[in-house]
């Protein structure tokens, strides 16, 4: 996926809401001095995020051939 | 309609909306205003327009303004009191620019502010034409419509009472005018989707990429129309050349009043008159030059003193101005009262011109309000 | 852990979902952080594409934050006041009447000042589609309590929680409407999580498809996030609205088929939901189009 991080109004709504849990919070801010979302392997491309995010920073994709990642055991179903 | 008919005013005046093209009518039902809506919900629907009773005045207004947002010729219109509950979507409705047509069917002439000044908040004006007559209502209200698409500004016609009611036998020949720029501002969704959608609205919000007023810009933008309104004054005057004595009336009493005149000129006063045929724009000039060669000038009027602010300021000093009108309605509050018949008016147009003190009604002494101790000193 | 680059799209892979609905013109917007009156405006604009209804489509807005879309929402649109969109829209659409019309009004715009009107417009079965944002807050003058907002419930003005003997009770508006004979479909939606903005959406999308076939009053309801106006952190704002709008009005399909659903059956529905996604989840992972 991408994420416009100078759109990101820091609200954290995504990080909960992503299935594999694979989004946190970064450590810099952004130019109106917000936290924004930073992606770890592990997406499943199910869009959670971008439905719940208000201000339309991501845009979703789907690997043509499926990319398979270890992720650790804590991530999941959180 | 070839041949004349005789009908009543109210019925008289939906059919000159009808004609005019009005296609959408929404009202309350209101004395003496209901009338128009029933015969608007009969007309419309035979020639493809819908009337609703609305559930209130307030909705009444808003479908209006829904209606005319597409660009249909719409109106509405109660009484004053209905259209008190209307002024905040009046004074909006003027900042979004749209042609509203108003029917005031007042219970008196109680109404002039509300009318001129505009009785919602803001800054904003309309156009008010005041028939003195069925006849003169049938060519103002087609009227109305045109100078409301001509300046994308609401326009009301001041009706009353006596003209809902009166039956004449009328034909509702079209007016011709000339012609007027397309609707290109109206919404009907095609422009959707398009980048180039539209906003219909009150606020300076434009569409994103599209140059907007803001609020600052539209207030300014409204404020600079409505003085280019005012070419639209009409007046009616006479007797004027060597009157000593003036009186500005409207509406329906204006006719009364230019009766009695007519008799007393017989008899040799010297008095003439003016008819304000828009009450907004005011006649200012004729009024300002009849009074400068007046001994007085008198304000009649069915209310306690209303236009007589208007005359006063026309009148700049150059000669006294009197009221020498007064709220008329009969018991119920309604109707023609007692200072609509010729011979009251006439003993009071010459009690101003003999420079005597205006009478009292017989029997309203017991409605007179005694001043209370209390109230003798300022506070 | 380690990040991954999202500045560019990945190689290799196909776009399923962009940035932003096409029928809006920017995605910019002046809404607070966490505020769900976006979530719900990308939905409906998404349904009128989807429904391939764009150039029928005329919205009438009423006086709230939301508000501010009607500058980048790229549909034809008409401004009303407070409260005075559904009779608006009737007028719209007596003149248009193959018009897809829609209002989008928040709580304080509908159910308080404009009480009257949407009950008059669904009574009447006027054939437009009344859409509200409901966050129990005015949220656009600082957040003072509304006629939905819940008991319990933090506003500015009742900051330690809505009172009932000093501030009465909500009115459940969307279950009002349904009573009504005009209402064809009424619905309560929700966007506290990414299931519950899948399954607004086929609201979104089944209330527009009653107006289309004519069959009278369509009405969807959207419970949103108001962090700001409930004083709370914007991370909270979907646990929060569960545990008060959420507990009073209930999500679902409070109307269909003219048939009216009861709020406890419709309550036990979304715990029997609730229950199934969580499972789902435990047992790893789970596809959008299965969060319904």
């Amino acid at each position: 996926m991408t994420v416009d991080v100078e759109h990101c109004k820091g609200c954290e709504l995504c990080i909960p809401a992503c299935p594999p849990a694979v989004l946190t919070m970064s450590t810099p801010v952004n130019h109106m001095g917000y936290r924004y979302p930073e992606l770890h392997p592990g997406c499943t491309g199910c869009a959670a995020c971008l439905l719940v995010c208000p201000d339309f920073v991501f845009e979703v994709f789907r690997f043509n051939q499926p990319q398979v990642h270890e992720v650790p055991m804590t991530g999941a179903g959180e | 309609m070839s041949g004349r008919v005789l009908m009543e005013g109210s019925e008289a005046l939906a059919r000159a909306a009808i004609v005019s093209g009005c296609r959408f009518f929404a009202g309350y039902p209101m004395t003496p205003f209901t009338e128009v809506l029933e015969h608007m919900a009969r007309l419309l629907p035979e020639v493809g327009g819908v009337c609703i009773n609305a559930e209130s005045e307030l909705e009444a207004v808003g479908m209006a303004w829904g209606a005319l947002s597409t660009g249909a010729r719409a109106a509405t219109g109660s009484t004053g009191q209905g259209l008190s509950l209307m002024q905040e979507s009046f004074s909006e409705i003027t900042l979004a620019e749209l042609p509203l047509v108003i029917f005031n069917m007042a219970r008196g002439q109680q109404d002039y502010f509300q009318a001129t000044r505009g009785g919602g908040h803001g800054d904003y004006r309309h156009i008010v034409l005041a028939p003195q007559d069925v006849r003169e209502g049938v060519e103002h209200v087609q009227l109305a419509f045109h100078l409301a698409d001509k300046w994308r500004n609401p326009v009301l016609v001041y009706g009353d009472y006596l003209l809902a009611h009166t039956q004449e036998a009328l034909a509702i020949t079209p007016m011709e005018f000339p012609a007027l720029p397309a609707k290109d501002w109206a919404v009907d969704g095609s422009a959707s989707g398009s980048g180039l959608s539209k906003n219909v609205t009150p606020l300076g919000v434009a569409k994103h990429g599209q140059e907007a007023f803001g609020q600052e810009g539209k207030f300014q933008y409204i404020a600079t129309k409505t003085p280019l309104m005012e070419r639209e004054v009409r007046v009616e005057s006479g007797y004027l050349d060597d009157a000593e004595t003036v009186v500005v009336a409207f509406g329906s009493p204006a006719k009364f009043v230019k009766y009695a005149i007519k008799q007393l000129r017989a008899e040799g006063h010297r008095i003439g008159y003016v008819r304000p045929i828009t009450l907004w724009p005011f006649p200012f000039d004729t009024v300002r030059d009849a009074a400068s060669n007046a001994r007085v000038v008198g304000s009649f009027e069915l209310a306690a003193g209303q236009m007589v602010d208007d005359v006063r300021i026309a009148v700049a000093g150059r000669a006294p101005v009197e009221f020498i009108g007064g709220v008329s309605t009969d018991s119920s509050g309604f109707g023609v009262g007692r200072l609509l018949e010729v011979g009251e008016i006439r003993t009071r147009l010459l009690a101003l011109h003999e420079g005597r003190t205006q009478p009292q009604i017989p029997g309203y002494e017991k409605f007179t309000y005694q001043l209370q101790e209390h109230q003798e000193t300022p506070a | 852990m380690t990040t991954l680059d999202t500045s560019t799209a990945p190689a290799d892979a196909r776009k399923i979902e962009q940035l932003k609905p096409d029928l809006l013109l920017t995605q910019e917007h002046h809404m607070c952080p966490g505020c769900g009156e976006p979530l719900a405006v990308r939905q409906f604009l998404e349904t009128i594409q989807d429904l391939d209804v764009v150039q029928q489509a005329v919205a009438v807005a009423g006086i709230g934050c939301y508000t501010s879309f009607s500058g980048s929402m790229d549909v034809d649109l008409v401004q009303a006041l407070h409260g005075r969109a559904p009779s608006v829209a009737t007028g719209v659409k007596r003149m248009l009447p193959d018009a897809l019309v829609f209002t989008l009004q928040g709580d304080g715009d509908m159910v308080n000042e404009g009480l009257q009107e949407v009950i008059h417009t669904a009574a009447r079965g006027e054939n437009v589609t009344c859409i509200l944002l409901n966050n129990g807050v005015f949220g656009e003058t600082g957040g003072h309590m509304t006629a939905t907002t819940v008991v319990g419930q933090r506003t500015k003005n009742t900051i330690d929680g809505r009172d009932a003997e000093y501030h009465g009770y909500p009115i459940l508006i969307g279950d009002l409407i349904a009573q009504l004979e005009g209402a064809a479909y009424v619905a309560r939606g929700s966007v506290h999580n990414a299931g519950a903005v899948a399954r607004t959406k086929k609201m979104f999308t089944r209330a527009f498809e009653s107006q289309l076939r004519h069959e009278g009053f369509s009405f969807v309801e959207v419970l949103t996030m108001c962090p700001t106006g409930w004083f709370i952190p914007t991370a909270e704002g979907p646990s929060y609205m569960n545990e008060t709008l959420g507990e009073v009005h209930i999500m679902g399909e409070l109307k269909v088929d003219g048939r009216v659903n009861m709020t406890e059956e419709l309550h036990a529905e979304n715990v029997a939901r609730q229950q199934e996604v969580e499972a789902k989840l435990a047992a790893g992972g789970l596809d959008r189009h299965e969060g319904r």
